[in-house]
């Protein structure tokens, strides 16, 4: 299986190469299905079963997590994805969406962190509940702008800790995040990469995850997508809802900020 | 004049509720078709499949638009738009000519429905999309060619 | 155990536009699971459609639907306030039957 894996990485580095996204006729084929794609997404029915699960009683507590704070205050979910991530002063850090809702399941609910992180992440027979609860929190943010916190310190340090793991190359292959996704017009094989330091480019990054992935039919977070950067980069896996993950949400979603995010969306 | 109104379902996520009211017959549904035309979707070759289904002998018609990628980013999500502009059209059916099994479906629209569908289909290479629909006991067809790429890493 | 479609119908003039998102794996019975094994083929085979209680609009289809399936049909002469019911019945046995009311914009 690894060694598969490595196979697959040499033989897609030859084609990352520049590409003129602009006039590529296969990317604007794409983009003209995208939209039609995006009309009906799946990843509606998992915001559907979130927003079950966030009502109904359960965890060793049965409670619901309708005392769930995102922020805006306890139950208030309308809006809240679009400030995340931010500062919570009951846990002194900086949470994203997917942290503070493994937070609640845990505080409210009776949940513990093993349990959660045990297997996080979706495959085809199973959506982890934490999954579902962001792609229904996700979507009770569209149409509003991004507006994640820049103002505690804590905020600050994030940001800046997000960019440097952004930055920072290591591994067998040299690469960092930004090796990929911090460069104009690059691709692999026929995907374009946008480029999560220029404000535009960034909505990318944010707007994609929570999503319907078409591999395999099944809604992933942006929790999973940044650990598997962590595996194309052949790094140490970070730990589920850490403080890591969260800073280098807060750099991406900063660059992003003030654009309208769409809703879960829907990827290859 | 258009007048758009839009109403969305709220999911009842009480599970079995509206199954069981279907299962009392309350809401069976009316069936045109004939049952479910096992030969047809076990056809290995689009001909076999239009020969189960008796719409072998349709001729090529300029009257049914296929929308679909000429590439598609994914072959397990394929977009397809279908709309007849053949009078009086009945059935479409469709055909992914390098699948496996080619007949990936029919849609009655002889009820009240127009002539049109949206569905998504798994694509596994590139390969003709062949649309054949059925009007007034006739049978036309059109195809489109849809190319299936390999991605980048998560997408 | 089924999961809730999520049906949405916009009306221009007295045609109705139905989109349908369906919560089905459509298992073509030739992937492998992670432990090697094949995943038997399990697939949504017939959908049908009821406007204000009259069949409408009917499909035969086979496991390439892709999973979660997408479809969208267009209805004549519907109106606010009719019924629209969609009921799917996949090669298991299973069914699932959901609706809505089609309201007046903002409503």
């Amino acid at each position: 299986m690894r060694v598969a894996l490595v196979v697959g990485l040499v033989a897609a580095v030859p084609w990352l190469q520049a590409a003129a996204q602009s006039v590529d006729p296969t990317a604007a084929e794409f983009d003209k299905f995208r939209a039609v794609l995006e009309k009906d997404n799946p990843a509606e029915l998992f915001e559907a079963k979130g927003e079950h699960l966030w009502r109904t009683p359960g965890g060793p507590k049965k409670a619901s997590l309708e005392k769930c704070d995102l922020g805006l205050g306890p139950g208030m979910v309308k809006g809240a994805y679009a400030q995340m991530p931010r500062y919570f002063a009951d846990v002194d850090r900086v949470m994203d969406a997917e942290a503070r809702i493994v937070h609640c399941m845990i505080s409210l609910q009776g949940f513990s962190y093993a349990e959660l992180a045990k297997a996080p992440f979706s495959n085809e027979v199973r959506t982890p509940d934490p999954v579902s609860l962001v792609a229904y929190v996700a979507g009770q943010s569209r149409g509003e702008k991004l507006a994640p916190g820049r103002s505690h310190p804590k905020e600050l340090a994030a940001y800046n800790n997000g960019k440097a793991v952004f930055f920072y190359r290591a591994g067998s292959f040299d690469f960092s995040c930004a090796s990929c996704h911090g460069v104009d017009n690059q691709r692999i094989r026929t995907q374009p990469l946008p480029n999560f330091t220029k404000p535009d480019q960034a909505l990318a990054a944010v707007q994609g995850w929570p999503g319907y992935r078409m591999t395999g039919g099944v809604v992933h977070s942006l929790q999973w997508r940044l650990n598997d950067c962590f595996r194309q980069q052949r790094f140490p896996r970070p730990e589920y809802a850490s403080e890591t993950l969260s800073a280098l949400m807060t750099y991406l979603t900063v660059n992003a900020s003030g654009q309208v995010y769409k809703g879960p969306g829907i990827k290859r | 004049m258009h007048d758009t109104r839009r109403t969305v379902l709220k999911a009842i996520w009480a599970i079995g509720v509206l199954a069981s009211a279907a299962g009392a017959g309350l809401l069976s549904p009316v069936r045109a078709f004939a049952a479910w035309n096992k030969g047809a979707f076990e056809a290995k070759s689009t001909i076999d499949a239009m020969k189960a289904l008796g719409v072998a002998n349709a001729e090529d018609s300029k009257a049914i638009e296929i929308r679909a990628p000429e590439i598609a980013e994914n072959g397990a999500v394929v977009p397809i738009d279908i709309t007849s502009n053949v009078p009086g059209t009945t059935a479409i059916a469709v055909f992914i000519e390098k699948n496996p099994f080619p007949y990936a479906g029919s849609f009655d629209v002889s009820q009240g429905a127009v002539p049109y569908v949206h569905l998504r289909v798994k694509i596994g290479e590139s390969s003709p999309v062949r649309v054949v629909v059925t009007a007034g006991g006739k049978h036309y067809m059109s195809a489109k060619e849809v190319k299936v790429t390999i991605g980048g890493c998560g997408g | 155990m089924t999961e809730p479609m999520k049906i949405r119908v916009t009306l221009q003039g007295d045609v109705a536009d139905v989109r349908v998102l369906m919560a089905h794996p459509m298992e073509t019975g030739q992937r492998k699971d992670a432990a090697g094994k094949i995943v038997p083929l399990h697939f949504i085979q017939t959908i049908s459609a009821q406007l204000n209680g009259k069949t409408v609009f009917n499909a035969d289809v086979s496991q390439a639907v892709s999973r979660n399936p997408v479809f969208a049909f267009k209805v004549k002469g519907a109106k606010t306030g009719d019924k629209v019911v969609i009921t799917w019945t996949d090669n298991k046995g299973e069914k699932r039957t959901d609706e809505t009311v089609v309201r007046a914009a903002g409503s």
